[in-house]
């Protein structure tokens, strides 16, 4: 069952002279961890504001086209409707933290939704331990490092337990290290509890493994969407400039120079390495 | 020339940053200040155009201690490029934005305007030149804020964090940049966490942890190291990877890019082959 689903989905900015997505259709499964990529400046950002209903709600403009998210039609729903079902984390997490303590933080969204305080409580720590910064719970978020105000932002989403998660560029501040483990906390809350992950990056090469379903973005359009290593075997993922991981593109250079790896196009260096390995074992 | 001479800072909140940093940086070198979050890398940086001074220890600009001189006199000489753009902007179009600093350095007219349409130019802005900051993307206000910066010429240029939030293409072109401005012997320092974009450089890397300098090399050494890297909190490059991987095939294990990859698994195949 689709949980996002759009049909030619065009939206202007108040004041803007052309439209930053164009005609775009996508559907998006229950369950999937998907990746929405492209060059700067393509749509991603605005597309995903379409996905919690910020976008007509709080930015106006002009949206044209249908949309449904858990089965709401966002441009009849109201945001703090559409937050249960769908949660997004901001590609600056300064944006998005406040309160004075970590916990504070994490509890506003159930608050403002009139959870009993019990069941606050409960869920709070829940997220807290998931993310695996409770023991910061007491700290001011705005005196922590980079990465654990990024976490911070996914415990305040994942308390609300929607069915999305929507994170636009959630690791652009950190250390690898830190990405890694980010993207392992989410992975991890797609497998374990099967919320859909909709993540918006341009680093393929620390991302693409994690995905069941790429969706490529350029000037407003959607024009790649499927299966990523199809997707990102394409020649043209490669002439829209996408980052393909450098483990696929040695793979297809190899292949131009007339050397065949079997299987399937690599994503992960691990993958790589396993595949010229077996190839020179049949040699 | 920037010198830093065993240099320590501490923030007035008693944060020690930076502690013992000693670093010679000629004319013309590309340097990438790596390491983890809290390093003391933007730091370090800030302390090159004298935008923080010292706690103990000297740093000097072409021999000049930065005590001894005005950032304003310093920026003509050192432009620097903030990690958030939003720190920087504040035009209300694009054109005013990178003409901004021009007029203050007293740039006459004509030579404002030049300037201006070559540096939206050759960041691909020219189509924003009277466009809002603010009405622009996060990786496209990235970009305005470079060209503020590039468009007075500074002899060194220090980018905090240039890559974030821009596509593979945008990179490529920053690449290719950055190796030009080498070319006409400008000195280039970017802090970076974008592995896969000194791996494509191949610059000199300066690892930080804790406040002090850990590592100095050629990044094919530095990030082909996987016991330097997990102390700085870095993950080799994907190519690094898959030659550690296969270092008990004999690979040699300080491979980086895609081309240097290529030449050395065609190699072993033919050879294998025959």
């Amino acid at each position: 069952m689709a949980i996002i689903e759009t049909k030619n989905l065009t939206y202007t900015y108040p004041g803007a002279t052309k439209p930053s997505i164009k005609d775009v259709s996508i559907k998006i499964e229950k369950g999937e961890f998907v990746l929405i990529t492209g060059p700067s400046g393509c749509g991603k950002t605005t597309l995903c504001r379409c996905f919690n209903g910020l976008i007509p709600h709080f930015y106006q403009g002009e949206l044209k086209g249908e949309i449904t998210v858990a089965g709401l039609r966002v441009p009849e729903r109201q945001i703090y409707e559409l937050a249960t079902h769908v949660g997004m984390v901001f590609q600056n997490p300064e944006n998005q933290l406040f309160a004075l303590s970590v916990e504070k933080d994490v509890a506003f969204g159930l608050e403002n939704l009139g959870i009993p305080r019990e069941e606050i409580r409960k869920r709070v720590d829940w997220a807290l331990k998931l993310t695996g910064i409770y023991e910061l719970r007491e700290r001011t978020p705005t005196e922590l490092s980079g990465g654990q105000q990024q976490r911070v932002a996914i415990a305040s989403v994942l308390a609300m337990q929607p069915e999305v998660i929507v994170l636009d560029e959630p690791t652009s501040f950190l250390d690898p290290l830190g990405a890694k483990r980010i993207f392992e906390v989410i992975y991890e809350l797609n497998r374990k509890l099967g919320i859909t992950i909709v993540l918006v990056e341009h680093r393929l090469d620390l991302t693409a493994k994690y995905a069941d379903h790429i969706i490529i973005m350029d000037d407003g359009k959607v024009v790649l969407d499927g299966e990523p290593h199809e997707i990102l075997s394409s020649e043209e993922a490669r002439l829209i400039g996408v980052g393909i991981p450098k483990a696929t593109r040695l793979y297809q250079i190899l292949k131009g120079d007339g050397i065949k790896l079997g299987g399937k196009v690599p994503l992960s260096s691990d993958e790589m390495a396993e595949m010229v390995r077996e190839a020179l074992k049949r040699l | 020339m920037i010198e830093v001479q065993d240099v320590y800072f501490k923030y007035p909140s008693g944060v020690e940053a930076l502690k013992g940093v000693s670093l010679k940086i000629q004319d013309g070198e590309f340097v990438a200040v790596m390491g983890e979050n809290g390093a003391g890398k933007t730091t370090l940086v800030k302390h090159f155009n004298g935008l923080l001074k010292p706690t103990a220890g000297k740093v000097l600009v072409d021999g000049v201690e930065t005590t001894k001189v005005s950032v304003a006199t310093l920026a003509r000489k050192v432009g620097f490029v903030f990690q958030n753009p939003d720190h920087q902007l504040f035009s209300e179009t694009v054109e005013e934005e990178i003409a901004f600093a021009l007029k203050n350095f007293g740039f006459s007219q004509d030579v404002i305007e030049k300037r201006v349409t070559w540096a939206l130019n050759l960041l691909g802005l020219t189509q924003y030149r009277k466009t809002s900051p603010f009405m622009l993307s996060g990786g496209e206000r990235k970009r305005v804020a470079l060209a503020s910066v590039l468009a007075w010429d500074p002899k060194i240029l220090i980018l905090d964090e240039p890559t974030i939030g821009q596509d593979y293409q945008q990179k490529e072109k920053l690449r290719q940049f950055i190796l030009q401005l080498k070319a006409q012997g400008k000195t280039v320092v970017i802090v970076t966490h974008d592995v896969e974009f000194v791996a494509e450089c191949n610059p000199r890397v300066v690892l930080m942890r804790g406040g002090k300098i850990v590592a100095d090399g050629e990044a094919r050494k530095i990030l082909t190291d996987p016991e330097i890297l997990e102390q700085a909190s870095i993950v080799p490059p994907q190519i690094a990877q898959i030659f550690i991987n296969l270092a008990d095939l004999g690979f040699p294990k300080d491979v980086i890019d895609v081309y240097g990859a290529r030449e050395i698994l065609l190699k072993a195949f033919r050879r294998r082959k025959t």
